[in-house]
This record gives structure tokens, sequence and C-alpha cells, in this order.
């Protein structure tokens, strides 16, 4: 942890706290998980770093991207911006956590069959941002789709192939 | 992880986090974070103590006859869902949903959205000159890249836009915040919350160090108001905007019995323009009045040599929506 780079900065006659850990419990995709963490930890770092759930990408971490999309207390929310501690008793689901007994869940099927991808690094992103859009009742239409999808960016454009995925699933409606 | 260490507290009362940061002069509260925490990450923010109050019962909408109160920690998504802002709001509605992303939406309150910094990127850059960032310092936009800035409520101090699109219709309905400091309350009509930057642009609004939003009070219009949110931006979605318009008619009987206007995008503080409503009251509905009020709408504008734009694109924004809101069934 790099303290010393931070506090640097603390001008004279402040309080520089050295670094201040915190316990904190998630339930991650179903599982207890109880972890103690440096108050700065990101949700993100937290599911990557402490839990090793590396689904989870991180591309901007700055809540420009949406790769780091998870959902907490059944909302899709940006963890690159939402503090471990804050989220102490929350529900989070990750990508990892969207697969049944081995099964994929269908959005999963559905970006591999219609190619949503092409490097993948925000496609785990782009499928939680999906599975709950589509949980919210907004894949009505493909602009509505675009446009309630617009949190995901995707630097490899591959925009069209994911449409395709979300509106084949969300018209068979078999996405719980 | 370059940002400063900082202790974490969960506030269980309105009480106990008014208290706490109050106390201490280094202490900042934490809602959805996604202004806080962003700007921590920049080392702009660099609180010691972080005082978190997603957790106080601050969540609850109620409509009565003729206002709405929203817990300021309702999230902009369940404001945006509210049958009440869906039947009677379209503005504030439509504002909502434009703004960032779903997830972001998801995540942020009603009390930070109002609280949000500026996108001036020289604001967000330790680097860089800043009088809001470093009171006395300079300011890098005056001459540098500024062709999302502000040409409303300027000074030679500052010239960074308000961001927030939200707060726009919420200043044109005239809604107010309740705000809690230590052993007191008040109520801030938000057309005297925020203050243009002056030789202060460090100072945003009227609060002090400590106090909290508890609620915003929204009045409804009556009904048979039309209202709309018009946002004009760089790409069609997740983007902030260049230029906004709020606007509420009721028209009856081929007049304007009442007129709300403000623009977003293009003041350093939402911009309500009290003189475009009243010439709209009173006035028939139609390209003249629509022109007139336009014109006092973007009155006393400044350009600077990038963001001269945005005055004949706020003057056509408000001619459009006005329009749009008179053309309707
Ligand atoms: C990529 C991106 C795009 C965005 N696009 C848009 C957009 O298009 N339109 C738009 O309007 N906004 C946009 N935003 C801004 C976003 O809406 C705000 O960051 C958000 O509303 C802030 O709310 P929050 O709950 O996350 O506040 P926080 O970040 O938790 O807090 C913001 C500030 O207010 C203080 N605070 C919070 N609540 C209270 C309270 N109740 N009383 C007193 N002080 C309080 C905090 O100490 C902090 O200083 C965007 C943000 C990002 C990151
Ligand atoms: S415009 Fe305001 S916020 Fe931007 S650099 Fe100048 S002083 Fe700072
Ligand atoms: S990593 Fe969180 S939005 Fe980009
Ligand atoms: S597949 Fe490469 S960023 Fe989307």
């Amino acid at each position: 942890m790099d303290g010393s780079a931070a506090q640097a900065r603390v001008s004279p006659g402040q309080r520089a706290p050295a670094v201040v850990r915190v316990p904190v419990s998630l339930r991650v995709n179903g599982s207890e998980r109880r972890l103690e963490v440096d108050t700065r930890t990101t949700l993100l770092d937290a599911l990557r770093d402490g839990l090793k759930l590396t689904g989870t990408k991180k591309g901007c971490d700055q809540g420009q991207c949406g790769a780091c999309t998870v959902h907490v207390d059944g909302r899709r929310v940006l963890s690159c911006l939402t503090l471990a501690a804050s989220a102490d008793g929350r529900e989070v689901r990750t990508i990892e956590g969207l697969e049944q007994d081995g099964t994929p869940h269908p959005l999963q099927e559905a970006f591999v069959r219609h190619d949503g991808l092409q490097c993948g690094y925000c496609t785990a992103g782009q499928i939680m941002s999906a599975v709950a859009l589509i949980e919210e009742g907004r894949a009505g239409s493909d602009d509505e789709i675009r446009e309630f999808m617009s949190g995901n960016l995707c630097r490899c454009g591959a925009y069209p192939n994911i449409v395709a995925a979300i509106r084949e699933v969300a018209g068979r409606g078999d996405h719980a | 992880m370059t940002m400063r260490s900082f202790t974490y507290v969960r506030a269980d009362s309105v009480d106990q986090a008014v208290t706490e940061v109050t106390a201490d002069p280094e202490a900042a509260y934490l809602a959805g974070g996604t202004t806080q925490v962003d700007l921590m990450k920049d080392e702009v923010f660099r609180p010691l103590r972080l005082v978190d109050i997603t957790r106080l019962p601050l969540r609850e909408v109620r409509a009565d006859d003729d206002t709405l109160t929203v817990g300021a920690l309702t999230t902009m998504e369940e404001l945006a869902a509210h049958e009440v802002v869906t039947d009677r709001l379209p503005l504030v509605r439509q504002a909502l949903l434009l703004g960032a992303s779903p997830q972001l939406r998801h995540m942020a309150t009603m009390g930070g959205n109002l609280l949000q910094r500026t996108r001036c990127r020289y604001f967000r850059d330790p680097d860089v000159a800043c009088n809001k960032r470093e009171p006395g310092a300079g300011c890098g936009a005056i001459d540098g890249f500024h062709r999302m800035h502000a040409v409303l409520g300027t000074s030679p101090h500052c010239i960074a836009t308000h961001a927030s699109d939200v707060a726009v219709p919420l200043l044109a309905l005239g809604a107010s915040v309740r705000i809690r400091g230590q052993g007191a309350e008040r109520v801030v009509p938000l057309t005297e919350f925020y203050r243009v930057p002056g030789g202060t642009p460090h100072v945003e609004n009227v609060l002090e160090h400590g106090e909290l939003i508890t609620h915003l009070e929204i009045p409804l219009p009556p009904r048979g108001t039309r209202s709309g949110y018009l946002k004009v931006r760089d790409r069609a979605s997740y983007e902030f905007a260049l230029v906004s318009v709020a606007a509420a008619l009721l028209i009856d009987d081929g007049t304007i019995r009442a007129a709300h206007l403000a623009l977003g995008g293009v003041g350093t503080v939402p911009w309500r323009v009290p003189r475009a409503e009243e010439l709209l009251r009173g006035a028939a509905p139609g390209p003249d009045a629509f022109a007139a009020a336009a014109e006092a709408a973007l009155g006393g504008a400044q350009a600077r040599r990038d963001n001269g734009f945005k005055i004949e694109l706020g003057r056509r924004a408000v001619v459009r929506m006005l329009s749009t809101l008179a053309e309707e069934p």
C-alpha cells in the first residue's frame, strides 16, 4: 500500500493517519465473504485483489467506461467508484455468479453466438449491465437497449453484436 | 493507490453525521461516491475522515397535493421511476434519465447530485492552476481549453460550468433544499443556494461545513402544465450538456398563464431566467414570444475564445423546447 506517496502531500500541521483498515463482510455470488481492507479500497479492488474474482475488469477506474459493472443489492453499479467499506453487508453479484450449475447464463451464450466481443475486456461489464437492463424492463427496442447500455463503452466497437445478443435474450424471456 | 488515507465512519443518525463532520474540518460526507470517490482518486479531495451517510433514513419520497418531498439519499433512478415524477414532472424525469449512465444513476443520490463538482478538466488536474481548487492560484481555463465552459455568471476568476442536469428543472420549478446543521434546520430555495464564482470560486453554495441536505422540496406545477428537458451534447448519450433547457408552460385559451425556464451547461450555476418567464407570461405561444424569451435567457452572456457558439445554441434550444411544448396536443 502506497501510504508514503499519499502522505507526502499532507501539509504541515495536519494529521496524517497511517493506513486505516476496516473489516468488511459481503455476500458475493451467494457466499458470505469476510475481509479486511484499507479504507481506500474500492469494491473493484476488493473483488479482484482481495477475493481473486478477476472476471470484473478495471478499465478507466473513474466511472467512465462500465468495465467494472457489478450488481449490488440487485442494482447495477460501478465497483470502481464504490468503496468496499461502504458496501459492507451488501449482496454483490459478479460475472462469476451468473452461471448456474456449470451452465452459462443465456446472455453469456448469446454474446458468444453473436460475436458480442473482440478483445473481451469490456465483456463482463457489458453482460452484467445487460442482465440488469433486461430485469429493469428496458430492452424493449434497439434504441432503448442502446440508450440504457450507454454506460458500457467498447473500445473494439462490438456494439451491433452486443445489441443483437441482448435483443435475442430479452425477446425470449428466459433471462432470469 | 495515491488516495490519501482516511478514517471511515458510518453514520447511524442524522445528528451523528452532522456532529462528526461539523467537529472536524478535515471530514466529508460520502453518499453515492460518484463525485466524492472520483475526486479523491484525483487527489482534488483529500479528507482525513469520511462519514458515510448512505444508511441514513433519508430515502423516502412523499407527495401531497402541491409538493413532492424527496429524501436526499433517494437515487436518481429511484426518483425518475417515482409515479408522481412520471405523472407530473416530465422535465425532472427527462433530466434524470438523460444524465450520466444507468450504473451511475443507481449510485448517485439527489443530495449528491446537487453538490457534484464541475467537470472543468483543470479543476481535476492538480498540476494546473485552478482558483476553485486552490484559492488565488489562477485559472487554467480562461486562456486554456474552454469550449465546454460557461458564458453566464462567469468572473475573471472562474468560468467553470455547473454540470448537474436535474438541478436545472428543479431550479425552474422553484424547488428548495432542507438543510440540517448542528441544532438547526433551514430551508433554502435553490435560486438562493448556488453562488456564482465572483472572487471566491471555491465557494459554490451556501452550505456551511458540516451542514447536511436532508430533503428536496419540489413544488408540483398545476395539472395541465406541459414540461420538458432538452439536452444538447456532443454525443447521443452518456455525456454532459453543452446547453440544456428545462421549461414548463401552462397554456390556456391561447395564452401562456405560467412559465418556468432555466438553462444548464451555460452557467457557472444552474441558470433560471425570471425575465424570460415574465415575457412569456400573458403572451400568445408562438415564434415571437419564444424568440423574445430566448434573447432574454442568454442576456448578458459573455463569450471567450472557444465557447461563443453556446450563446446562439442556447437561444435556439430555448425556442425549440418552448415550441415543442406549445405543439403538444
Ligand atoms: C462519468 C460520469 C458522468 C456523469 N454524467 C452526468 C450527467 O450527464 N449529468 C449529471 O447531472 N451528472 C452527471 N454525473 C455526476 C453525477 O450525477 C454525480 O456525481 C452524482 O449525482 C453525485 O451524487 P453522489 O450521491 O454520488 O454524491 P457523492 O459523490 O457521494 O457526494 C458529492 C458531494 O456532495 C457531498 N454530499 C453528498 N450528499 C450530501 C448531503 N446530503 N448533504 C451534504 N453534502 C452531501 C459529498 O461530501 C461530496 O462532496 C456524472 C458522473 C460521472 C462520474
Ligand atoms: S474555470 Fe474555474 S474550475 Fe476551471 S480552472 Fe478556472 S478556476 Fe478552476
Ligand atoms: S473501471 Fe469503473 S467505470 Fe471504468
Ligand atoms: S470487446 Fe474489446 S473493448 Fe469491447
